[in-house]
């Protein structure tokens, strides 16, 4: 299975568009870009983090299609024609979105490492769900690590999010 | 991490992708979920020079009721599972294993096919197959054929699949209306593979067991089918001196290690009360139906 060559000529790359926060980004990527390296290096989007790099923490959670994924362990070529919300794509109008806004006022942060993540995750948990119990909530998180908060303040920032979005709608 | 270099193709059809296969052989690698390729790509324990990723084949979607059988076709992810009622009941045992694989995140990509064709020893899917006594279905250059599950692990990582098929789909035998099933996993914390789980299918018939179907995760160099204690349960009546009885072969039949996750002692008690476990809540479940 392993071959290694050592060649001059240049890698094969591919064509790619991504909706990336509802605009259209294309780009030329070789097939083994990441598509967390996709963002913060060819798009120059850094709000989604590097944390482990090895598919346990979620610190890389990105939407793809409004489902939660380890952007880590996704290739930017398969996301070609889809699309990405990251963290960047949040706000609307200059205004927090909701989970921002909430994060911010329930101290669901310290760090910040993980927040990206554990807001996009809880974007798409209140869009299926809107009055998420606290065990719910624990449960759509339980594939991401925060060390800081022990968990407690962003359970409370969700639910005031959720609160807030079912207020809205 | 980065892999090492490679090129992609997207088929359309799976005899397309297959076509591909044969022209690379085992320098090509099939791309489903990505949730355990991408990850051994990283760290380069696998380097192959070509990609095909079939996630763009209409047909290898959905699970369905055939005649006779429950079909889970190559891209359904862990997460479809998880929320499926045809996995309730009956089909209990992956209805019951599908919520505990890895975390929501990797669940969202995952598919069953995959984690098969894998042949992880830690792998959920692969025991709560051997239990419910699931075929996959692989196509080759030469056609299709049908390969029972216990037929298919051959050692960790290693299967009988050729480099130039591709797992289609999942066939699981319907096991009647009075049939129910259990998954259970000890695992340190959400995400970490199991330190031992347990897959039990009770197949009832009047007051008898008509077939038992037992398999360990973790505690062995495959999914490994515990066939002295699904033998001693055929043709015997549901009880709980059956399943201890049962319960106590299974942990002999176990072969764990000791590691970080627990002593070759421990892992083995563990078997042995989560088969006993698994083997009441499939009863309760089978004469619920």
């Amino acid at each position: 299975m392993s071959k290694t060559t050592l060649s001059a000529a240049p890698p094969a790359t591919r064509q790619i568009t991504v909706q990336v926060n509802g605009e259209a980004r294309s780009a030329e990527v070789e097939p083994r870009l990441l598509l967390v390296h996709f963002l913060r290096q060819t798009l120059g989007l850094t709000g989604t983090h590097v944390g482990c790099d090895t598919t346990s923490c979620g610190a890389c959670t990105v939407l793809l299609d409004g489902v939660p994924v380890k952007s880590c362990t996704v290739l930017a070529v398969q996301a070609d024609g889809r699309e990405v919300k990251t963290v960047e794509g949040l706000m609307s109008g200059g205004a927090l979105h909701p989970i921002q806004q909430a994060f911010h006022e329930q101290h669901g942060l310290q760090c910040g490492y993980c927040t990206p993540g554990m807001m996009l995750t809880s974007v798409a948990l209140l869009a299926e769900n809107p009055d998420p119990s606290e065990e719910e909530i624990r449960w759509a998180i339980s594939g991401q690590i925060c060390r800081c908060t022990g968990y407690q303040n962003i359970v409370k920032a969700v639910q005031q999010a959720g609160a807030a979005l079912r207020e809205g709608s | 991490m980065y892999p090492s270099r490679f090129d992609y193709v997207v088929p359309e059809s799976v005899s397309e992708a297959v076509s591909l296969l044969s022209e690379h052989g085992d320098e090509a690698k099939v791309l489903a979920g990505g949730q355990s390729l991408i990850p051994l790509l990283k760290l380069r324990f696998a380097s192959p020079s070509v990609l095909v990723d079939v996630n763009r084949i209409a047909e290898l979607e959905g699970m369905s009721q055939q005649d006779g059988y429950l079909r889970i076709g190559a891209l359904v992810r862990h997460k479809e599972c998880e929320r499926s009622d045809l996995l309730k009941g009956r089909y209990g045992v992956l209805g019951t294993a599908a919520p505990q694989i890895s975390d929501p995140l990797v669940r969202n990509l995952g598919t069953v096919c995959g984690s098969v064709a894998h042949a992880d020893p830690q792998g959920d899917w692969g025991s709560a197959l051997l239990a419910a006594g699931a075929r996959v279905v692989a196509q080759g250059p030469s056609g299709t054929r049908e390969i029972p599950l216990a037929e298919l692990f051959v050692g960790p990582f290693t299967t009988t699949l050729e480099p130039t098929e591709v797992i289609t789909e999942v066939r699981v035998p319907d096991p009647g209306a009075s049939a129910g099933g259990a998954y259970l996993k000890l695992e340190r914390k959400i995400g970490d593979f199991a330190t031992a789980a347990v897959a039990v299918q009770l197949e009832l018939n009047g007051g008898t067991i008509s077939r038992a179907g037992i398999a360990l995760t973790g505690v062995g160099a495959t999914n490994l089918r515990a066939e002295k204690a699904e033998a001693a349960l055929a043709g015997a009546a549901p009880g709980d001196e059956a399943f201890a009885e049962a319960a106590r072969l299974a942990a002999g039949e176990a072969e764990p290690i000791n590691d970080h996750r627990g002593t070759v002692e421990y892992k083995r008690n563990v078997v042995r009360v989560f088969v006993e476990r698994g083997l009441r809540a499939a009863a309760a479940s089978a004469s619920a139906a």
